[in-house]
């Protein structure tokens, strides 16, 4: 028996693998590369296993960046830079990995239409790559039409669709029935989806993964073969077209609650130009949730974005209750719609309430 | 008998001679089982039958046991059944005294209709799945293999479906029941196989046709698959251009293909010959398509020289990638590099050709790019010469690393000026005088320098960022104020986030998906290691 432990063993144990997240953390804090690269292809020197450097190492880092600015410590500028270094650090790492013989399926990796955080993306394409994978990664900025073109000449068994924001649902559905009609079938994966991936199903996707390791292993099997299906097939709701007039007039609710306001909030009056724009982009933000929600005929959709809009007012030092004024003036709005008046009525009481 | 009433009473012959002659098996039966007697259709139906024997000595299971049951007191309405080759309804009626009259009505006819409509049912149903099947893909050997799985699960054992020769080589897919289809490259003689060559060629037109299995090349039937019985081979016929062949193999003990199955298997052959050509077509033109995109896409930009660079480009025009948008960046013999960035009026495919030329005729020029009010006057004559009634903005820089920082060199015709963005946030147009290329007979440029630090960069755009249209209340323009704003927060950012960000708030700032064409270029001043 050997006293010692095997290195590889200590390389990749979690305290050294958590010493490295900190160390790359506080590289990208300062916003410098050079350091941020060193020190992850040093953990690769060590003998940290790749897959814990991607997921472990970088994508923790990029959650704790994401943590860190809706708490307030670090400026949307510092979020940019730390996300840029991030991306930089896993080129340069990719091009230090082992491209092993491809012994498992083809899989397209894209983002939703739209979608600009390509860091998922990026780092479940490598992750599949180490695993024997065939990658094609188109990462984000990619329209559907030309997915759509990309699938009919490459042929892949799979496509894997990443996305990070809920209000992009509607576009995903698209973008999983074309990609469905063209014969391939689709996972996802991202906070789009929902925690526990509920909307994933409701959108037909063939399956759904919490995390970039979970995805591995679900595409290890064969996914079901998608039947034809349209958008409307899945979510009859969508009939009462509550749906199309909110998102058809969100630009004109959004000036009438800006309207609405002002007449409330007699401090706004005096706001400058840039005051005026971020609140009526949060106001649109609000819309654009509610839509969603819609969407998906599901309240806990809307209601979760306004309780995390909650914590990063709260953590700016702005009571969460400010939210209520314009939930309310969109109810007042927004009368002749059953669903998102429900909706608008539940959220309201989860502020009034918390009040007490 | 019951009393006839008056005028039947003087019918009996008549009578007699219906019951004869009647169109419908009939016997009438004893209460004790014997056959008192049968008409002409019933001995037809059952030749064995004589008055006096019991029925169930000649008659079918169903029909004695029915008698039984009948006369024995149970209601039975009807029974159902088959005499040889024919099936029959058979009616009962019983008398007071327990003796049965059995009337038969031949279903033969009805019964094979039905089946008949079932089968067709089922083919039109499975025509109607293949076609969506085969036409969800425009992929050529993807619709190969759908249509060898379709075929293999419901009209032959195994299924070839084998492209025309193309390099020497016949790409195939192979598909048994119930597994995978399988795709190969067979390199053979068409010829071998009975009917195949024919039925690549397309022209003149065959049926379908036999081949009988003895003495065939071995390839053809799949390891594995036993002896094999009957088989077809089909042209899968398509636009002009035979598309390939189908052929379907049965196992030996399995009947041989109907007449329906022919012309259900001739029916599949079309729509798989139907798609695979609009596979073919998609692909011969997406292949025309990429190798125009790509001369005519900017280039993906990285370092150069010691300078970061990164470019997004967003057409109008999504689905065609192209636009009257451009960008290039050429390494100089000053050990530099030349940067233009410009904007042709128009858009879509048209105004893309005219991008083309333009950068090709910049490049020829690099050798004059110390001197840009020079390089863009021939740019200009070009332009005019050429009878080019378009005409176009663009902006010049001359990058070179100097010492940590980069040294600039910024012309502008007709462009919106180059935006420099400083580490602590400030943001300062380098507005330098000239008018757009294309129009006047002698313009005048002037060119001014520019010092970048590390961790600034100097941005060029086009004004599809400036006027997206759109705002959280809608119908504003984004606009340069927002732009140097945006831009403020962006000191010291690598040179891709700061296009990324630049255009991701322009996009989410639109209301519709309609834009002008965008595209924004950084020159960045890399930071230095600490």
């Amino acid at each position: 028996m050997h006293a010692s432990p095997h290195p590889e063993a200590a390389a990749g144990s979690s305290d050294a693998i958590a010493e490295h997240a900190e160390r790359l953390w506080q590289a990208v804090l300062a916003g410098d590369e050079h350091r941020a690269v060193d020190s992850v292809l040093g953990a690769l020197t060590e003998g940290v296993p790749a897959e814990a450097i991607l997921l472990d190492v970088v994508a923790a880092t990029q959650r704790r960046v994401g943590l860190e600015w809706s708490l307030n410590r670090i400026s949307v500028a510092q979020e940019h830079a730390a996300t840029a270094i991030n991306e930089r650090v896993i080129v340069h790492l990719s091009a230090r990995l082992p491209r092993p013989e491809i012994t498992r399926a083809h899989v397209t990796v894209a983002c939703v239409d739209g979608e600009w955080h390509a860091l998922p993306a990026r780092l479940l394409a490598e992750v599949l790559i180490l695993r024997g994978f065939r990658i094609d990664y188109l990462g984000a900025q990619v329209p559907t039409p030309h997915l759509i073109t990309h699938l009919h000449r490459t042929s892949p068994d799979v496509v894997a669709l990443s996305g990070s924001l809920p209000t992009r649902l509607p576009v995903a559905h698209a973008t999983i029935t074309a990609c469905q009609s063209a014969g391939t079938p689709v996972i996802v994966g991202g906070a789009a989806f929902g925690s526990r991936g509920q909307w994933a199903e409701r959108l037909g996707a063939q399956a759904w993964a919490p995390t970039a390791r979970a995805a591995a292993d679900r595409l290890a099997e064969p996914l079901p073969r998608p039947a034809a299906h349209q958008p409307l097939d899945d979510l009859p709701h969508l009939m009462d077209q509550e749906y199309t007039m909110v998102t058809r007039g969100a630009a004109g609710l959004v000036r009438a609650v800006m309207t609405g306001l002002e007449d409330r909030i007699p401090a706004m009056r005096s706001y400058t130009d840039l005051q005026r724009q971020h609140t009526a982009e949060d106001v649109a933000h609000t819309v654009d949730f509610l839509s969603a929600a819609l969407y998906v005929d599901d309240p806990a959709l809307f209601l979760d974005f306004l309780t995390w809009t909650a914590q990063i007012l709260e953590a700016r030092s702005v009571p969460a209750r400010s939210l209520v004024p314009a939930l309310e003036l969109l109810a007042g709005e927004l009368r002749d719609f059953p669903r998102a008046l429900g909706m608008l009525g539940r959220a309201t009481e989860l502020f009034v309430g918390s009040q007490r | 008998m019951k009393t006839q009433p008056a005028p039947l009473a003087a019918a009996p012959a008549m009578l007699g001679e219906g019951w004869e002659g009647a169109p419908g098996a009939a016997l009438a039966i004893a209460a004790d089982g014997s056959i008192i007697g049968l008409n002409q259709a019933a001995r037809s139906v059952l030749p064995a039958a004589e008055p006096g024997d019991q029925l169930s000595a000649s008659a079918p299971d169903w029909l004695s046991a029915a008698d039984r049951a009948v006369r024995s007191g149970e209601i039975v309405p009807e029974t159902a059944g088959a005499v040889g080759a024919q099936s029959f309804r058979a009616h009962p009626v019983v008398t007071a005294d327990r003796s049965v009259m059995w009337w038969l009505e031949e279903t033969t006819g009805l019964h094979a209709s039905q089946e008949a409509l079932r089968r067709e049912r089922e083919s039109t149903s499975f025509l109607h799945a293949a076609s969506d099947a085969l036409l969800s893909s425009l992929n050529a050997s993807r619709t190969m293999e759908v249509a060898a799985e379709l075929a293999a699960g419901r009209l032959a054992d195994a299924a070839w479906v084998i492209a025309p020769v193309a390099r020497g080589v016949h790409q195939a897919v192979l598909c048994l029941r119930g597994e995978r289809p399988r795709t190969l490259s067979l390199r053979i003689r068409a010829e071998d196989i009975p009917g195949l060559a024919e039925a690549l060629q397309g022209f003149p037109p065959v049926p379908s046709r036999w081949i009988d299995p003895i003495g065939l090349e071995p390839w053809i039937i799949p390891e594995g698959f036993g002896e094999a019985g009957p088989m077809v081979v089909t042209s899968l016929p398509g636009h002009g251009v035979p598309a390939g062949a189908l052929v379907l193999l049965r196992h030996a003990d399995r009947a041989e293909f109907s007449d329906e199955e022919e012309a259900v298997a001739r029916l599949f052959a079309s729509r798989v010959g139907a798609a695979l050509s609009a596979a073919h077509l998609f692909e011969q033109q997406s292949a025309i398509t990429d190798v125009l995109t790509s001369q005519l896409l900017p280039p993906a930009l990285r370092r150069a020289r010691g300078i970061d660079f990164a470019g997004v480009y967003r057409p109008a025009q999504e689905t065609a990638r192209l636009g009257g948008d451009f960008y290039d960046v050429h390494e100089t013999e000053d050990g530099g590099t030349l940067v233009l960035l410009g904007d042709v009026c128009g858009q879509g495919l048209e105004a893309a050709v005219l991008t083309g030329k333009i950068r090709n005729t910049m490049q020829a020029l690099l050798p004059l790019a110390g001197d840009h009010g020079r390089v863009l006057g021939l740019l200009n004559a070009a332009l005019i010469g050429s009878g080019e009634t378009r005409f176009a903005s663009l902006v010049l820089a001359s990058a070179l690393r100097e010492d940590d920082g980069v040294r600039l060199r910024l012309t502008r015709a007709g462009h919106l000026p180059p935006l420099v963005v400083r580490t602590d946030g400030r943001v300062e147009e380098v507005y330098g005088r000239g008018p757009v290329v294309g129009v006047l007979e002698a313009p005048e440029f002037e060119t001014l320098e520019v010092r970048l630090e590390p961790g600034e960069t100097c941005l060029l755009y086009t004004d599809g960022i400036i006027e997206a249209r759109g705002g959280p209340m809608g119908g504003e323009l984004f606009g340069e104020e927002r732009l140097h704003r945006l831009l403020s927060e962006c000191g010291g950012l690598p040179a891709e986030a700061v296009v990324e960000r630049v255009v991701m708030v322009a996009t989410q700032w639109l209301e519709a998906s309609e834009h002008d064409d965008m595209a924004v270029l950084a020159i960045t001043a890399p930071r230095v290691r600490s």
